[in-house]
């Protein structure tokens, strides 16, 4: 398997390209067939890679094979070529474990939909460009699967094509995250202009022995890396590219789930991990990464606060614990940050996927205030989502709680620990607790807000709820991997990915001369605080929307600049669109096309017409029909020939 | 022995005559003529080179012209034939469709 990496990757193109080029005909369930036959078959050949890899001895670790070169320019080489480690193997078991359970969950979600095969064959597209991204070993090919999960969420997104919002919404995913991208080829470029190589391996030989640039003196790694995390916000949605991700609500709730919130958004952290050893080495980039994480992770907390959507609630939720990831990375904890990637991955996806079930058993009414009470209709629902909602709340042993804890105690008293990032993660904890139990409380408790003769609330078939179970049981136990060391148990998870990020953090160490080990006793302190502020956030929830359901309005009433702030989320979206989307769209309206379209180019080609024009009408007046003149005109040809090479060519 | 040169001018001056009698003529037969005339001519050059020089490449092209004549005669009074049948007529006047 370890030399035929390609087939996990060929998978799912197959199952794509079956599924698109002939589906159209196909009985449903011959589509069904396919289009998850495929991920399962790539979700158990990633098994068999586990047990090859495990048995790899370490010195053949990371496991890198080259396929073909994929080309050359001068000294400028790109192999096809897939790598092989630690982080790897955490990545594509969330993706291909996630994707495979969300693609079973999609046959019941989008039974009744238009273009069925269509959803199926960009679903598995987008499996096989997120496997490409997360086997690549080499900058180039980790932009292809960037690039290509980028096209699969605009073509996702925008699945009700027909709808207009749907349509807007798809664009601007794509445009948006092309402007971190933009940052990201840059990057690239200068990376190779530095080391001479693209792939991984090289670079990082490169920069072992080259010591960390200072915080004010910025050098060719800070500028690369402060590049790649320009990439980095646009796709997993960060302040202040993080506006496209809300909206991208718009397509079906599995794209949601497996895109928006499990697999594509966490790109960017990945390969902020996987950068390590260059992100290490340039402190600054380092602090703009956890500054960036630490102020998404709250901003878009508050939003989500006053959200009546109950997709869009998740959507501020994915972009804050997104900012917790960055957060992570930031600080140097990047394992927690990964670690924290796949429970999220977990919990919510779950949350996703009950959100859909939600939507589902209601009919497609998405607003909150127009639900409630359905705790009872569906059971299995609600259980599973007050699961997920423990775990992304912090609740003790759930998985939320474990890294979300690490992270907060890496930022807190770690190497690169800073008490203001360590406040603004644990008020952004504060209210995940309050805004996940406010969905919660407005969906399934308190009285029904809908007409109950209309609206019939029937719980999801058992393909739907089968993944639902199996996403709750991962979001207890997904935490207890990398039970910490005070409790008891071995950080396992932190030791298998020592490999990889092992010689970061000695370096970061170094760069700390004073920094010792905190005892145990602050991080039994710091998991207290992290569940008391969760605890306090649930209190506040309960307050407000179960004992006196009246208190939210008067509250809201009360700080009404406040509440139409957030109710408005900032005004963000109107002020990009005043001061970079207008004047955008008027240089483009009055300048480019109007000038540059219409004078220069259509003026070139029309120009070009009337000149030949002309000439032609000129030239034609020689072909009179006249037999003996185009005589006349051969002779005249033949002596000019002549006399051209007697008396010219010498 | 005739010099070259009588040769040559003969050829040259038949093939003036032809292209002469290829422009000015109006009968089609005769224009036909006169283009045979032109490649006699140069035929004629041909085979005074290849004389003077030794050589059988002239020769071998002369044989070359004179079946790519013959080809043409064939082609070409078929052509005649047609127009004489369509037009009533030989005058190369009345041929002029081909134009803008």
């Amino acid at each position: 398997m370890l030399n035929h990496l390609w087939i996990l990757v060929a998978l799912p193109l197959a199952g794509s390209m079956l599924t698109l080029l002939a589906g159209r005909h196909w009985p449903k369930k011959l589509v069904n067939l396919s289009s998850i036959g495929f991920p399962v078959l790539a979700f158990i050949s990633y098994c068999e890679l586990v047990r090859e890899f495990f048995a790899l001895p370490a010195d053949k670790i990371p496991w890198i094979h080259s396929y073909f070169t994929w080309m050359t320019a001068g000294n400028f080489r790109v192999d096809f070529a897939l790598q092989v480690d630690q982080l790897t193997i955490v990545m594509l078991g969330v993706v291909t474990f996630v994707g495979m359970l969300i693609h079973i969950y999609s046959a019941g979600y989008m039974a009744h939909e238009e273009g069925y095969y269509r959803f199926f064959a960009e679903m598995n597209l987008f499996m096989f460009f997120m496997t490409t991204l997360v086997m690549a070993a080499n900058l180039v090919l980790l932009f292809v699967g960037w690039e290509g999960v980028g096209l699969c969420s605009y073509l996702l997104i925008s699945f009700f094509f027909t709808k207009h919002s749907a349509a807007n919404a798809g664009k601007k995913a794509f445009i948006t995250t092309r402007i971190g991208d933009w940052g990201f080829t840059v990057g690239i470029l200068m990376a190779f202009w530095h080391f001479k190589a693209i792939d991984y391996k090289t670079m990082f030989a490169a920069v072992t022995n080259v010591p960390a640039e200072g915080m004010h003196h910025w050098g060719v790694l800070t500028s690369i890396c402060l590049l790649l995390l320009a990439g980095a916000v646009g796709k997993s949605a960060q302040l202040p590219l993080y506006v496209w991700l809300p909206d991208a609500m718009e397509g079906p709730t599995p794209v949601s789930a497996l895109i928006h919130a499990a697999t594509m958004v966490t790109a960017g952290v990945y390969m902020v991990a996987r950068m390590n050893p260059l992100f290490s080495r340039a402190p600054a980039a380092m602090l703009a990464v956890a500054i960036i994480g630490a102020v998404t992770a709250l901003f878009a907390a508050t939003i989500g606060l006053a959200q009546s959507d109950i997709k869009k609630v998740l959507a501020y939720s994915t972009i804050s614990q997104l900012g917790y990831m960055f957060l992570a990375c930031g600080v140097g904890a990047f394992s927690a940050g990964i670690f924290h990637l796949m429970t999220h991955a977990f919990f919510k996806a779950l949350l996703f996927l009950c959100a859909g079930s939600v939507i589902h058993a209601m009919g497609g009414v998405q607003d909150m205030f127009q639900m409630g009470g359905l705790r009872k209709k569906i059971p299995w629902t609600y259980a599973t989502m007050l699961v997920a909602t423990l775990a992304i709340s912090g609740a003790p042993l759930f998985a939320g709680f474990f890294s979300k804890d690490q992270i907060l105690f890496d930022a807190y008293a770690g190497t690169n620990a800073n008490f203001l990032l360590y406040a603004l993660g644990t008020a952004g904890a504060l209210l995940t607790a309050c805004y996940m139990f406010r969905l919660i409380f407005l969906t399934f408790h308190g009285k029904p807000r809908f007409d109950e003769h209309h609206v019939h609330v029937h719980e999801s078939p058992k393909v739907m709820l089968a993944p639902l179970v199996i996403l709750a049981i991962l979001s207890v136990i997904g935490g207890w991997f990398a039970l910490p060391t005070y409790w008891g148990g071995k950080d396992y998870f932190k030791g298998f990915l020592d490999p990889v990020f092992g010689a970061s953090q000695e370096l970061a160490m170094k760069l700390h001369p004073g920094y010792s080990e905190p005892p145990h006793s602050l991080e039994y302190q710091m998991a207290a605080i992290a569940v008391i502020v969760a605890f306090i956030g649930f209190l506040i929830a309960l307050y407000l929307y179960i004992i006196r359901p009246s208190a939210a309005k008067k509250l809201a009433n009360a700080f009404r600049p406040i509440y139409t702030l957030l109710w408005n989320k900032y005004w963000v979206d109107e002020l990009y669109g005043a001061v970079i989307i207008g004047p955008l769209i008027w240089l483009s309206r009055n300048v480019l096309w109007k000038v540059i379209d219409v004078g220069l180019i259509d003026g070139t080609v029309n120009g070009t017409a009337f000149v030949s024009r002309g000439v032609g009408g000129g030239l034609r007046r020689i072909q009179g029909g006249n037999t003996r003149s185009y005589a006349a005109w051969v002779v005249i040809g033949a002596v000019a020939v002549t006399i051209f090479f007697v008396y010219m060519v010498r | 022995m005739v010099p070259i040169s009588y040769y040559i001018i003969l050829s040259a001056v038949l093939f003036g005559l032809g292209v002469i009698g290829f422009v000015f003529k109006r009968n089609i037969i005769t224009i036909f003529m006169s283009i045979e005339l032109m490649l006699n001519a140069v035929n004629l050059a041909f085979v005074a080179f290849s004389r003077e020089f030794n050589q059988l490449d002239g020769l071998v092209f002369v044989f070359f012209v004179i079946v790519v004549a013959a080809a043409e005669a064939a082609v070409g009074l078929a052509i005649i034939m047609v127009i004489a049948r369509n037009r009533k007529s030989l005058n190369v006047e009345d041929v002029n469709l081909l134009k803008f």
